[in-house]
């Protein structure tokens, strides 16, 4: 409990708050979530790319690819359960379906994803059953792209400001993310030159996420302070700046021994950077009472002139 | 919040959302209890509080709510600060000035509790079942099956709900489900000395709190109004509402709050749409060329 420090503080002139105290909580949730929304869409958008790789003889990347997704989605199941305040019941997650948690749905995509990602995984490195391999890495492509935007929805259906006014664009930054990232693991681990999908799936996607975000920022007025403010601003900013760099390396240098792996870094982190900074975003919004407050009162001020 | 009815907030909403938690003023039979007792809440009067904090001590010694630490805030006389796993009833005290301008007092008190909302976000989001709708109406938290993953506390509107760093579980007010089941007063209804909070038929309580904010008026109140009595608002109206005297935020309270899901059938278009773009980002960036 922190409420020892706690003072009495003058609230803005323009709207009235309860000594300053949030209004909404802000999440229990760890560093362990951010990092599955990094991996999971690593993950999801590497099975993705992998199918395109392999069905256009990419043979090396498509493997490299299967492998990535499937450390990617193991280790998000380790961050998923070591999150939650009682880890031994982390299978109760399965007792129920509800389309109106996005948390429960997630949960059965990952459910389905999973299996198909470490099959596709298995079957690409001991080169055996190949027809099965084939329906795996087809299945794993196809719910990849769900388990890389279901989690902007996770994010949303919240009641922190910066997350859930964010709720049209959110899926659109993390896809394009996912697939910066993505494309970042397939410079990494092939070798140069062999990677041109991978160059311009991260291409696409680090457009889409810039293009995104900007709409973001600009829709949400003064609720995009958190993104652009602070400690979930300063992330976003690196992002950025990670992101130019490694797509200005990977298309001037990316068929380089050293350029291609050190731009697929940059873009993995890149990625990872920017899902840290959302999840600061929302944090903050939910911290401070105005970011709560002010819109709603606008949305009654709006109301009240409609029905004049 | 405007002046829809109840009827017309209902059909739009389970068009835009085709939601299981339903709207509107009888979520019990929306969860599936066709015959069920009539809806209970909290009419909170806060215009008669005292700030004895009797209904804090009283739901914690009934529900067995564990101490959450003696520090003072600096707040007034609040030292609770607001609640959480181990609050389910919190005493707000706002000291302002006098509207008489003489540097007097006026100092208000309010007991916050859990709102036990129509449309209620902690419920929609609860992905185990462990958040659950009571034949009476109210929303109660399942400790036998709750996994701790904290996404209720995000949801509510109202930052009501908290996860215990002690047993890992989210906990929050039942609304007494083993008294009321009884038929007994929920712990902190019954110890009001002012009775500042009353319980009953939510129907009941409704038609005596619009009795009594035009009584206040007509004795010069004309600061008293009603929170969470309008089944047209963002929640569907409250199973637990509260007479003010000052805005909502003053309490800590949410001015306009809209129940999250609401938009989640947008959010999920979205979501699938973002999905389509990976798979054609896939066929761009291996459609061109060899190599």
């Amino acid at each position: 409990m922190k409420r020892g420090g706690e003072k009495a503080m003058v609230p803005d002139a323009d709207f009235g708050s309860y000594y300053g105290r949030p209004v909404v909580k802000e999440t229990v949730w760890g560093p362990d979530i951010p990092a599955y929304l990094f991996l999971g869409g690593l993950a999801g958008a590497s099975s993705a790319l992998a199918a395109g790789a392999q069905v256009t003889r990419h043979a090396e990347l498509a493997r490299a690819l299967k492998c990535g997704a499937a450390g990617a989605i193991s280790l998000s199941m380790v961050a998923l359960v070591h999150d939650l305040g009682r880890r031994m019941r982390f299978v109760n997650m399965l007792r129920v379906l509800k389309v109106t948690s996005p948390m429960s749905v997630g949960t059965w995509i990952l459910s389905g994803y999973t299996p198909l990602a470490l099959a596709a995984a298995a079957a690409a490195v001991t080169r055996k059953l190949p027809r099965a391999g084939f329906a795996a890495t087809a299945g794993a492509a196809l719910l990849g792209p769900a388990v890389a935007s279901y989690t902007a929805v996770l994010l949303a259906d919240t009641a922190a400001p910066a997350w859930h006014e964010a709720h049209r664009e959110l899926p659109f930054v993390f896809a394009g993310s996912a697939a910066t990232a993505a494309g970042g693991l397939g410079m990494l681990t092939v070798g140069p030159g062999r990677a041109r999908q991978a160059v311009r799936f991260a291409v696409i996607g680090a457009a889409g996420e810039i293009a995104a975000k900007s709409l973001l920022l600009q829709r949400l007025g003064a609720t995009a302070e958190p993104y652009q403010t602070g400690r979930g601003g300063q992330l976003m900013d690196i992002s950025e700046v990670l992101t130019a760099a490694g797509l200005a390396v990977a298309v001037l240098a990316g068929r380089t021994r050293v350029g291609a792996p050190v731009a697929g870094l940059a873009l993995m982190a890149a990625s990872a950077l920017t899902r840290f900074g959302v999840f600061e975003a929302g944090r903050a919004s939910a911290r401070d009472p105005k970011y709560t407050v002010r819109p709603q009162r606008e949305r009654l001020a709006d109301a009240a002139s409609r029905e004049q | 919040m405007g002046t829809t009815s109840p009827a017309t907030t209902r059909n739009l909403f389970e068009q835009e959302t085709g939601l299981t938690s339903g709207p509107g003023l009888d979520p019990s039979a929306v969860a599936g209890y066709p015959d069920h007792p009539p809806r209970v809440g909290f009419f909170t009067d806060t215009s008669v509080c005292i700030g004895c904090k009797a209904c804090e001590v009283a739901c914690k010694e009934w529900n067995n709510v564990p101490e959450d630490g003696l520090v003072l805030t600096g707040m007034s006389y609040d030292n609770t600060a607001d609640l959480s796993a181990s609050t389910w009833r919190h005493v707000a005290f706002i000291e302002q000035p006098a509207a008489d301008g003489d540097g007097d007092l006026r100092w208000l008190m309010a007991s916050n509790v859990c709102k036990h909302c129509s449309q209620a976000a902690c419920l929609d989001v609860c992905p185990t079942g462990a958040l659950m709708r009571t034949e009476f109406g109210t929303v109660v938290v399942q400790d036998d099956i709750c996994n701790g993953c904290g996404y209720c506390v995000s949801a509510c509107p109202f930052g009501v709900i908290g996860r215990s760093e002690t047993d890992g579980g989210a906990h929050k007010c039942t609304l007494c489900y083993d008294r009321i089941g009884d038929g007994l007063m929920p712990a902190c209804a019954k110890a009001c000395p002012t009775e500042s909070i009353q319980f009953g038929p939510l129907d009941e309580l409704r038609e005596r709190a619009h009795q009594r904010v035009a009584d206040l008026h007509t004795a010069g109140q004309p600061d008293a109004r009603l929170y969470g009595a309008d089944p047209a608002d963002g929640i569907g109206g409250a199973g637990a509402m509260f007479l003010l005297l000052d805005e909502p935020e003053v309490y800590g309270l949410p001015p306009d709050p809209v129940v999250t899901t609401r938009d989640l059938p947008r959010m999920w278009r979205h979501a699938a749409t973002a999905a389509g773009s990976i798979i054609a980002a896939v066929v761009v960036a291996c459609a061109g060329g060899r190599r």
